[in-house]
């Protein structure tokens, strides 16, 4: 709980930080970009266990235990779409999302 | 009795037929035809056997024969109405397996010698027991739906025989139309079974011929067009049996069966498979005596009267000696539907069934033996013509022999077994009726004609040159001809009137000398005039033909009813139903489902844009859709 702010501001915030992510998510034609976009969605939704945690059961732990798992399993993926992008690099030899255009059909 | 060995005589052949079937190629051609042999050796024994124990172990019982069946029920459709499966054993059925293994192990012992060296040896074996296990089951059948499967299973093997050297192209087509015509007029039977078996509530034989049920004669009050419905189905079911044995206007299928095998047109197209017909009649005779007054006998009579004076002038001018022996076997079998068509019931009254059933069995004996011979000659000649022949006594002496005591019992010459089968006819027929005896005496004749024309056309004769020297046939073919001989000799003595009536008493049958003298000179006539016309090559013959004109032509096109059909199936069925029908199909059923089919493509092809494979995309088209979702929502909630 943090004195002089409300639970609706910290939220605002993080909703920015969503529609930022989403937006980056849609429009970055770099994979890795792509990529930093989701962990902002990540994070935005991390936040957000953990201020409803405080604001609305300030005596229990289950939010923020949980937002970290979230980081954890964040890390993993972010690991294995590291991979994913390292070994489409050496078949194509580009991380851009329009040289991936053949996987579609 | 014990009637359950009896289910061997079948089962060994069909065992033959599956042996020799799966291991087609395993078998050595040699063993094979001894696989073959041995089991219509087996059959044949228990045939025989059968008979005697049948007439003389068993007997009469209280002056009748009985029947003796065992069956179990394969399907039940009411209380009544049920299909079995069994064994039926009377008279006629013991006569004919005698008749049927008779001469199956005669064509099979026949066949090892004319079919060696051919490459489906194996499979031809196969084939004829596959063939004897559907005769065998015809003739044991109980009931009528039995009888109609196993009168399918003979008529696939006899298109699987007639279709044998399925490298020839006419061959093939013989195949098909024996199997299209026989197949067409078995839609008459089916028809038939079915309004017996709706109108009658059974199937079985012995309830159908059971000449006091009472339920059969209550049905037949039922009337349909004028005819009561049990007279249009035995109508219908005669049609199956014209179709199976060759009777006028289902005959045309019968002269192209020719291009099967010699050894299959002796045991198929001559003594057993054809006269299926004649059974099957003989089988449901009281039916059709005492339905409606015999009705249905008296078409019975008149077809085979007609077809046999039909094919009996067509043989007269053919030159393919296999084809004047078809159409003579069409000839004697309208002899045999003739004589059931004369027939009545009660005692002596019975000749004509007696007499039909009688000739059944010697004709079988005289015509395998003609289509053995002629097998033989071929054999030899390489040909089926009578022209390519002449002069063949001088190398064939044992054929020679042979053919001549078959000719001479079709053209009815005693003491020979056709004398006394055919003699029988014809009283039976003057009884009846003059005009199907006038009709019967004539072509006693002109059998006696056609025969011997065959006759010295092939063994007298213009010396012909030949490229190789014919020789006489190994004793594998010899052997069965002698045999046919023999019992063609003494086939006729067999008392056939204390063993085979309608009503099952016997009676006693004596010559009538009149009409037997009558008979006998017109066969003699008949060969006369071949002696004369034939014995020496000369131009009477061609004179003679010429005085005809075009009678003669006319005959030799056998009255172009090939044409007639082949007129009627490709101009006006082709045309006027198949040519609609085959549009309709391709444009609108086809066309339908293309219709689909194409729009489906279509679409889709206009639509597969939308998977682009960009990840961004699939994404924002998610986040539109949940933010219309929460629009939505909010919208409503607010609300």
């Amino acid at each position: 709980m943090i004195t002089g702010v409300s639970i609706y501001e910290l939220l605002t915030v993080t909703s920015i930080l969503f529609f930022i992510g989403v937006y980056g998510f849609m429009t970055r034609k770099n994979l890795i970009s792509i990529l930093i976009s989701i962990e902002l969605i990540l994070n935005a939704s991390v936040i957000n266990f953990v201020v409803i945690n405080k604001y609305l059961y300030p005596d229990m732990l289950q939010g923020v235990i949980f937002s970290l798992f979230i980081i954890a399993v964040a890390a993993a993926e972010t690991a294995l779409a590291v991979s994913i992008i390292i070994n489409l690099y050496r078949q194509i030899s580009s991380v851009e999302v329009k040289d991936t255009e053949i996987m579609k059909y | 009795m014990n009637l359950t060995y009896i289910i061997l005589i079948p089962l060994i052949p069909l065992l033959v037929f599956l042996l020799l079937g799966i291991f087609n190629q395993k078998i050595k051609p040699k063993i094979s035809g001894y696989i073959g042999v041995l089991g219509l050796t087996i059959s044949a024994t228990l045939s025989f056997y059968t008979a005697y124990k049948y007439f003389f172990q068993i007997g009469k019982v209280g002056g009748v024969y009985q029947t003796l069946t065992t069956k179990t029920t394969w399907m039940n459709f009411t209380d009544t109405l049920s299909i079995d499966m069994g064994i039926l054993i009377d008279p006629i059925s013991v006569m004919m397996l005698c008749v049927v293994s008779m001469v199956s192990l005669m064509v099979h012992i026949y066949s090892r010698g004319y079919m060696k060296g051919d490459d489906g040896y194996t499979k031809f074996f196969a084939f004829l027991g596959l063939f004897s296990f559907s005769m065998f089951g015809l003739v044991l059948a109980t009931n009528l739906f039995q009888i109609y499967i196993f009168w399918e299973l003979v008529g696939v093997s006899s298109y699987l025989l007639i279709g044998y050297y399925y490298t020839k192209p006419s061959a093939v087509s013989a195949a098909k139309k024996a199997f299209i015509v026989t197949r067409f007029a078995d839609l008459g039977f089916l028809i038939g079974i079915l309004i017996v078996g709706y109108y009658t509530g059974t199937y079985d034989f012995e309830t159908l011929n059971n000449s006091a049920g009472s339920a059969i004669l209550n049905w037949a009050a039922t009337s349909f067009m004028g005819l009561s419905t049990l007279t249009w189905a035995l109508i219908l079911i005669f049609i199956g049996g014209a179709g199976k044995s060759a009777m006028f206007p289902l005959h045309i299928w019968l002269p192209d069966a020719m291009e099967g095998p010699t050894p299959v047109s002796a045991l198929i197209h001559a003594a057993t498979m054809v006269v299926a017909g004649v059974y099957l009649v003989a089988r449901l005779f009281p039916m059709y005596y005492f339905i409606e007054d015999g009705y249905a006998l008296n078409i019975v009579a008149f077809v085979g009267a007609f077809s046999s004076l039909f094919a009996a002038i067509i043989a007269i001018t053919q030159t393919d000696i296999k084809r004047v022996l078809a159409f003579s076997t069409m000839s004697q079998l309208g002899y045999m539907m003739l004589a059931l068509g004369v027939s009545g019931y009660e005692g002596h009254e019975g000749l004509g069934y007696m007499a039909s059933m009688f000739h059944l069995f010697t004709h079988a004996m005289f015509k395998a033996l003609l289509f053995l011979g002629a097998g033989s000659v071929i054999h030899a000649v390489h040909s089926n013509l009578i022209s390519d022949m002449g002069n063949l006594r001088k190398y064939m002496p044992v054929t020679n022999i042979t053919f001549l005591i078959a000719a001479l019992a079709i053209a009815g010459i005693p003491p020979l077994a056709g004398f006394w089968s055919k003699d029988e006819i014809l009283v039976a027929a003057f009884e009846h009726n003059k005009l199907i005896y006038l009709v019967g005496v004539f072509v006693a004749g002109l059998t006696a004609f056609y025969i011997f024309r065959l006759y010295f056309g092939i063994f007298w004769g213009r010396e012909t040159k030949y490229k190789h020297v014919p020789s006489e046939s190994p004793l594998s073919m010899t052997f069965p001809l002698i045999v046919l001989a023999l019992l063609s000799i003494v086939g006729g003595f067999i008392p056939f009137s204390e063993f085979v009536t309608p009503d099952r008493t016997g009676f006693e049958a004596h010559l009538n000398y009149p009409l037997a003298t009558v008979a006998v000179g017109v066969g003699l006539i008949g060969i006369l005039l071949a002696w004369v016309f034939y014995k020496k090559e000369n131009r009477l013959s061609d004179r003679f033909a010429n005085g005809f004109g075009s009678l003669y032509k006319w005959s030799y096109d056998k009255f172009y009813f090939d044409e007639i059909y082949l007129f009627v199936t490709k101009k006006i069925l082709f045309k006027c139903v198949s040519a609609p029908a085959a549009w309709f199909d391709r444009h609108v059923v086809d066309g339908t489902m293309n219709l689909i089919g194409n729009t489906t493509v279509n679409t889709s092809k206009k639509i597969k844009g939308l998977q682009s494979g960009k990840v961004q995309d699939y994404a924002f088209a998610f986040i539109s859709g949940v933010v219309i979702i929460a629009i939505v929502f909010i919208y409503l909630w607010t609300n």
